[in-house]
């Protein structure tokens, strides 16, 4: 156990102090026990920086199942120490801001809100720097948890449940998917910690399961990340309290499968199946993102799809520069490296500006009442600092200089224009699609941030329209938007404080094979490139995104921009009720409730199995040479058992019923008698004149027996099964009997017969058997009787009172 | 004379399933004890019918017909016996408080 083990486990820990502190300190706000926390890790993980630039990395293992090769490992490098700085860094700051977003009132309880954000944090904080499958496998399923959880934090709101059980059941999911995934690299590598599995790429890429594998895991950070498809939960899961959407849904959890697929690359990365996947549906995802939120009237809707939109570009630029590995140092692979590059720094500027936006959406929902466009507009003056936050959320999220979206935005058409130069995976054919569609996306995010910011802040200003009076936020809110809205100034105006301390060694973890010892990328980010295509490109960003906004009137009329709800939700709901219908329809279809159709289901796969068993292995047999020889008097006794069994069925008297079973058990006797059975003989008489007189007992208060109901095909059926089973027992019957005598075994009996009087002292055997060498089986068998006794005597006796009268 | 036995507990068989598919408790009831009829003759059946002493030692026979099955088959007809009092009883108390013996009328309603 060392600190850095400690401080995976922290918030869990502090999680469990939390109710207790809530119950104790009920007159201060529970955050601020929790704020100290996320801000000592970050400081502490700050303290990583001079280690992991220089391109160390530090390693602590705690075992935790070692023989299943399950170790708790910590492994901070580059990749994992950037997520933690996000996560302890945001995660300060959105504590802070929900102190002062969740009042202290009695009816909150806020002890439930930073338990779950503790477990989250955690859990997080676990996925990112464990090296080991499983482990991070565990905090996964738990971010997937601390999420549905935050997002039914209202549980009393019927779209909230709807929001977190959606959210749930997607990602666990992908998360089960992932799960099979990293199996199956087990499978293959006999290993589960991630380094040794990167040593062992030349025996994965070639292995049979490979492609499998890389299916399954994609699934799981596809499904994480929002990814088309599978992004329909995300604008669902906004109806958690904002510091949660700022904290969970744009800056952390929904970058956990982004990490998946950086810290996978070195694994997948160079093959044209991973290179293709990534960057076709993260393509697609921010095309499908960026329109769909353009019709969005919900501020937190418009950012949930810009989030998927944006989640979409980073993967985008994953998948381009996977392309890298496929290449080596030698053949000019900066050319490729600029789409990880670009992915990289979009994560950390992602992060700053679209959790200063959620911050910034929240407050103006705090102090307006709500965050419907429609009714908001002008609340510049009334709120200036907000609104610059949101100035420089925007404009920077759009793409426009001097903030840091301008930079990876650039980057980002760098990396797609490099994707048409590529000469493998079909690029030279199908490489322009990445830049047009890239291009189009870029318009329409233009244009819903431009609609986020003017219709917000700008225009008339509509207090009937709004539930409270607009006015600034309390300076404890408006902390955190001013430290992520300086930093996203910080980062575009100074990028390169950046490229050497953070993204350089994250480029190493994703890239590992490309560096040798003592190599290093090189990370420059220019401001000025001089007047390039992606220069031109961004300028016809900003025209042709305006003039979607101007004409937006004339935009949404089309029919797919005034549904607000995303189309596949249909999809979504629907197959839920598709699935129910289904399971109840074949439910109705079996469990009938009958008794008669039970048995002929146990009966007919009796007769089937036992059917099956003897065709199969060609087992039927009929031995007539070592059977028994017949005496006439057997024949007789036999052929009238069988009479009396035929007549049954067809009695419709219970006296006559009750005799002719009666003739079968005396009959059985008889046969006891006859097969040199005494004891038997002896029993079965006693045992079938009580259970005569038993029924002669009960016969005056049993129903009269009636002619069958059923309708002649049931009687055909049920004639099929019967018949079905007696010949197939009989059949086994033969078969087994021509097989003992085909392989003779010395009976155990043998030895009863031998040793009944020396052992035991007794000449009659069966006896002996009963009560000394089995002796067992008949203090069982005792009890049997006295259970059915009592249980009898309660059933006669003991009546429920009020229900029936017996 | 195995084959005319085993003839004869495959026909015990058909005709006790044959009543467990029916509808009335009663033939049902009737049913298991056929099958329990049913069961252990096939069980003395298997053991080989050939002929020998009853197994008490006092016979001083040169073979005795095989005691172990016939200390099973004893068991099983006591167990057997139990069971079906203890059913027999069940269907007196159903037929009490339904007022019916039809397992059709006594299916699960629908809240169930």
């Amino acid at each position: 156990m060392s600190l850095l083990h400690l401080v995976v486990l922290a918030p869990f820990l502090l999680a469990i102090l939390i109710p207790f502190l809530y119950k104790k300190f009920r007159h201060i706000h529970t955050g601020w026990f929790v704020l100290g926390l996320p801000l000592v890790l970050f400081i502490y993980f700050l303290t990583f920086l001079p280690e992991i630039s220089g391109g160390g990395a530090v390693q602590e293992t705690v075992p935790w199942i070692p023989s299943l090769g399950i170790d708790f490992t910590v492994f901070v490098d580059g990749l994992g120490l950037l997520f933690a700085l996000l996560i302890t860094g945001i995660g300060t700051l959105v504590v802070l801001y929900s102190i002062y977003y969740i009042a202290n009132k009695k009816d909150e309880p806020l002890n439930n809100f930073y338990v779950y954000l503790l477990m989250f944090m955690g859990a997080m904080l676990g996925v990112v720097l464990s090296d080991n499958l499983m482990v991070v496998y565990v905090f996964w399923e738990t971010t997937s948890l601390a999420s549905m959880l935050l997002i039914g934090y209202w549980f009393h709101k019927e779209r909230s449940r709807y929001g977190a059980q959606k959210s749930m059941l997607i990602t666990v999911f992908g998360g089960f998917s992932m799960l099979a995934g990293f199996t199956l690299l087990y499978v293959m590598t006999e290993t589960f910690s991630i380094r040794e599995i990167i040593a062992q790429t030349d025996v994965i890429a070639s292995h049979e399961l490979f492609l499998p594998a890389m299916l399954l895991i994609l699934l799981g950070a596809f499904t994480k990340s929002a990814q088309f498809p599978f992004h329909i939960w995300l604008p669902d899961a906004m109806e958690a309290p904002t510091p949660v959407s700022a904290y969970l849904h744009s800056a952390t959890m929904v970058k956990a499968g982004i990490y998946l697929v950086a810290r996978m690359t070195p694994v997948f990365g160079g093959e044209p199946q991973w290179f293709w996947l990534l960057s076709g549906f993260g393509i697609f995802t921010l095309l499908w993102g960026s329109v769909s939120a353009v019709r969005q009237k919900d501020l937190k809707a418009i950012l949930a799809f810009s989030t998927i939109s944006q989640l979409g570009m980073i993967m985008t630029l994953l998948g381009l520069g996977s392309a890298a590995v496929h290449f080596d140092l030698a053949n000019g692979e900066t050319l490729y490296t600029t789409a990880i590059l670009a992915a990289v720094f979009h994560l950390i500027n992602h992060a700053t500006f679209k959790g200063s936006l959620f911050m910034v959406v929240g407050i103006v929902d705090h102090e307006t009442g709500t965050r419907d466009i429609r009714n908001l507009g002008g609340l510049m003056t009334l709120m200036p600092i907000t609104a610059t936050a949101a100035l420089i959320g925007t404009f920077s999220m759009a793409g426009l200089p001097p903030f840091n979206g301008f930079l990876s935005k650039e980057m980002f058409f760098t990396g797609v224009l490099n994707a048409t130069t590529l000469d493998l995976f079909n690029m030279q054919t199908w490489g322009l699609i990445f830049p047009v569609i890239a291009w189009i996306a870029s318009i329409f995010t233009f244009a819903y941030c431009m609609i986020m910011f003017f219709k917000t802040f700008t225009g008339k200003h509509q207090p009937e329209k709004l539930k409270k009076q607009a006015h600034e936020a309390p300076m404890g809110m408006l902390i955190g938007p001013v430290i992520l809205a300086s930093l996203v100034v910080v980062f575009g105006l100074f990028p390169n404080v950046l490229s050497y301390s953070i993204i350089e060694p994250v480029m190493r973890s994703i890239l590992p094979s490309l560096v040798s010892d003592g190599g290093e990328f090189y990370v420059n980010i220019y401001h000025w490139h001089g007047p390039n295509t992606e220069l031109m490109m961004t300028i016809g960003v900003v025209i042709f995104g305006s003039l979607v906004y101007l004409n937006l009137k004339r935009w949404q009329e089309a029919a797919f921009f005034l549904k607000e709800r995303d189309p596949l939700n249909w999809l979504y709901d629907n197959s839920l009720v598709w699935l129910i219908d289904g399971a109840t329809w074949v439910n109705d279809l079996q469990l009938t409730g009958r008794l008669r159709d039970y048995m002929a289901y146990m009966f007919v796969f009796f007769a089937g199995f036992m059917a099956w068993g003897l065709f199969y292995f060609d087992a039927i047999a009929i031995d007539l040479e070592n059977t028994a020889p017949i005496s006439t008097y057997i024949f007789v006794l036999v052929a009238v058992l069988i009479l009396a069994t035929i007549s049954i069925p067809f009695i419709n008297h219970r006296i006559t019923a009750i005799i002719v079973v009666g003739v079968i058990g005396f009959l059985l006797a008889l046969l006891f008698v006859v097969f040199r059975a005494p004891d038997l003989a002896l029993t079965q008489l006693l045992v079938e004149t009580v259970m005569v007189v038993m029924f002669l007992l009960v016969f005056y208060h049993l129903p009269e027996l009636k002619k069958e109901s059923f309708k002649p095909t049931m009687k055909i059926s049920n004639l099929a099964i019967s018949i079905a089973v007696g010949v197939f027992a009989s059949l086994t019957a033969l078969s087994a009997h021509a097989f003992s005598y085909e392989n003779p075994v010395d009976a155990i009996s043998n030895y009863f017969i031998e040793n009944a009087y020396t052992l035991a002292g007794g000449n009659n055997m069966v006896n002996v058997i009963l009560v000394d060498f089995r002796g067992l089986d008949t203090l069982l068998e005792v009890l049997v009787l006295a259970i059915a006794a009592l249980g009898i005597v309660v059933l006669v006796k003991y009546t429920a009172k009020g229900r029936e009268n017996l | 004379m195995e084959i005319i036995m085993i003839i004869a507990v495959g026909v015990i068989f058909s005709v006790a399933t044959y009543m467990l598919l029916t509808k009335s408790l009663l033939r049902v009831i009737l049913g298991v004890m056929l099958l329990s009829h049913g069961a252990h003759l096939l069980f003395l059946t298997m053991s080989g019918l050939k002929q020998g002493a009853p197994p008490l030692l006092g016979e001083e026979a040169a073979s005795y017909s095989d005691p172990l099955p016939q200390a099973l088959i004893l068991t099983a007809i006591v167990i057997s016996f139990g069971v079906t009092a203890f059913l027999l009883v069940l269907a007196y108390r159903t037929y009490k408080v339904h007022q019916t013996d039809d397992l059709e009328k006594l299916r699960g309603t629908a809240d169930e």
